[in-house]
């Protein structure tokens, strides 16, 4: 049994249909028609404590459908969630207390206070005393390096320092399970990576459980070595970041610089030939020939230098959600 | 023993106390921060004392039972009460349901409700000052209408502009859980708004109403978030038992419809946006 456990939930929304036009304005002004679109369908799956989880999907897949769900904001049409023992849309006072949602493109403080402002409310909220207020406050300022900003209006400040303390006010209450929609939407290099610190720090510290979606590959190839797939409102996959790759991706590139050039006839007989330029030759091989490829290559061609890569996980995943793959 | 059981009352005491004065401060520091629209707000509510001088005028050329020097009174306590049971949060919870703001509020075990209120009641501390400046300068240029309530009177009013506050608060909120079935919750409060004008007194006081319409107005709550208040601060006859009793029926009446609507509601929410 995991901190969060998912079984066959589904999700299914109304939506009003609106002809272009006059007459489809009249239409939906007195006879509104409404149909149901399925944003999630019998997706299940378990998150073991401590785990930091990557969530992928193109946009509408039904990631942060999914996430509402687990979080309690709303009702699932059917399936089971259980989070930390709870079902969220109960949103219990001891759930609430254990988790957290924090959305990269909405934003919780106080616009026109500073972040300390908002951050008393948070406290009070939840109950947190005084001495823990201070405590907490001041190892997440000195975790996220935001000392001297939170007496700012929160309109005053960057983009960057603004995300960090909504993780701050999201964090205050010390949850022990993390729901993160892009929290790096929108930040420079340096931001992001500094969110990402923080997100490992935090996790590393108090064994947090994340499950965190994003578009950036960068903070899921960080920060997560187990990724969940959601295409259409179905998952597709479930596994290591690197069974991802074998799963969807399952060849490698092969370059060889040789020692004198060879004939396209002459290589083929090694592998699927992308190129041939002058003295480097690509193949293309699946993985399970990878072994075998090399150790002929290096047998019977003079090889000066020779390379493998792995295609790089945007462009697989990019692929996967482009031709629909569909387990 | 004794200590024992009354060790999680005192701190369930001192955490809804805490939350209580964390919630009005900074809900009073958020109103101060735009102080020139509050003032602008405050004269925005002085529809009471262009009625007041309509009325004066009528008065001093007809027989309405009430003296000139009356309707300035009671203009003046309409002013008041007025200012003190302002309420919007039909537009605010709008804006929250439709932009999915709603959701940071719902992850908190908090009832949404209590920011809402904790920011209308704090911002009736930072209109305090800007109403009584144009009370006194009201008296300032009219002084033969200065009034002096007795205490009681005073404690009274005070009660009930409270619940008058209450009252229109739980009514209004009460109208914007239907946000979470049609987004423009507030076309409803717009329409109710027209009762509100006319049967609170805040047009006319409910002496010029004939006597039947009055019987039937009294049982609404229409009277109480205006009128009733107004006439205790001026020494107006009420029937001071009926009109309490009445205004709690209606806050009970709406704050039941209120809960019965969050919860249905809360299952129709989709967290648009967010």
């Amino acid at each position: 049994m995991g901190i969060i456990n998912v079984n066959q939930l589904t999700k299914i929304y109304p939506v009003a249909v609106k002809e272009p036009g006059l007459k489809g304005t009249l239409n939906h002004f007195f006879r509104r028609t409404y149909r149901s679109v399925t944003a999630v369908r019998e997706v299940s799956f378990q998150i073991e404590p401590g785990e930091v989880v990557g969530f992928l999907g193109p946009n509408g897949a039904g990631k942060t459908t999914t996430l509402k769900m687990l979080t309690g904001l709303i009702h699932p049409s059917g399936g089971h969630i259980d989070v930390a023992g709870y079902t969220p849309f109960r949103r219990e006072r001891d759930f609430l207390q254990k988790i957290t949602l924090v959305m990269g493109q909405k934003q919780q403080l106080i616009w026109d206070l500073p972040t300390l402002d908002s951050l008393r409310i948070n406290a009070a909220v939840y109950g947190i005393s005084e001495r823990d207020y201070r405590q907490q406050v001041g190892e997440l300022i000195e975790m996220l390096s935001l000392q001297d900003k939170l007496n700012q209006p929160v309109r005053k400040l960057s983009l960057g320092e603004r995300m960090k303390a909504e993780l701050l006010a999201a964090l205050i209450h010390r949850p022990s399970v993390l729901f993160l929609d892009e929290p790096t939407l929108g930040l420079d290099v340096n931001a992001q990576v500094s969110v990402r610190e923080f997100l490992q720090e935090y996790n590393r510290r108090y064994q947090a459980t994340v499950l965190l979606t994003s578009h950036y590959m960068a903070d899921i190839t960080t920060l997560c070595e187990r990724v969940l797939m959601i295409h259409q409102g179905q998952l597709i996959y479930d596994g290591s970041l690197n069974g991802l790759l074998d799963r969807f991706a399952p060849c490698r590139e092969i370059t060889v610089e040789l020692g004198e050039a060879r004939s396209p006839a002459e290589l083929q007989i090694y592998g699927e030939l992308a190129s041939v330029d002058g003295r480097v030759a690509h193949f293309i091989v699946r993985q399970e020939a990878l072994t075998r490829t090399i150790a002929r290559l290096l047998a019977e061609l003079d090889v000066v230098d020779m390379t493998v890569t792995e295609p790089p996980i945007e462009e697989v995943i990019g692929q996967v959600f482009q031709a629909g793959w569909v387990s | 023993m004794l200590t024992r059981k009354t060790q999680p009352i005192r701190s369930a005491v001192r955490s809804i106390w805490r939350r209580t004065q964390t919630l009005l401060l900074v809900y009073y520091a958020y109103m101060l921060e735009y102080r020139a629209e509050l003032l602008l707000w405050v004269l925005s509510g002085t529809l009471p004392l262009i009625l007041m001088g309509v009325w004066v005028k009528a008065s001093q050329q007809g027989e309405f039972g009430l003296s000139p020097q009356d309707f300035v009174r009671y203009f003046l306590a309409v002013f008041l009460v007025r200012q003190f049971s302002v309420v919007w949060v039909i537009w605010e919870f709008e804006r929250e349901i439709v932009e999915g703001k709603l959701s940071f509020r719902l992850l908190q075990p908090l009832d949404p409700g209590w920011h809402h209120l904790a920011s209308h009641f704090a911002e009736r501390f930072a209109r305090l000052p800007f109403a009584i400046l144009l009370v006194g300068f009201f008296f300032f240029l009219y002084p033969q209408a200065f009034w002096l309530p007795t205490i009681p009177q005073l404690l009274l009013t005070l009660v009930a502009t409270f619940l008058a506050f209450i009252l229109r608060f739980i009514m209004q909120y009460t109208f914007a859980m239907l946000a979470f079935w049609i987004e423009r919750a507030s076309a409803i409060e717009q329409f109710w708004f027209l009762f509100y004008l006319f049967l609170s007194g805040l047009i006319a006081p409910l002496e010029m109403f004939p006597p039947l319409v009055r019987q039937v107005v009294e049982w609404t709550p229409f009277p109480y978030m205006i009128h009733f208040p107004a006439s205790l601060l001026v020494g107006l006859p009420v029937n001071l038992g009926q009109s309490f009793a009445i205004m709690l029926g209606w806050i009970a009446i709406f704050f039941g419809l209120n809960r019965w609507l969050w919860r249905r509601g809360l299952k129709q929410y989709s967290g648009m946006g967010a």
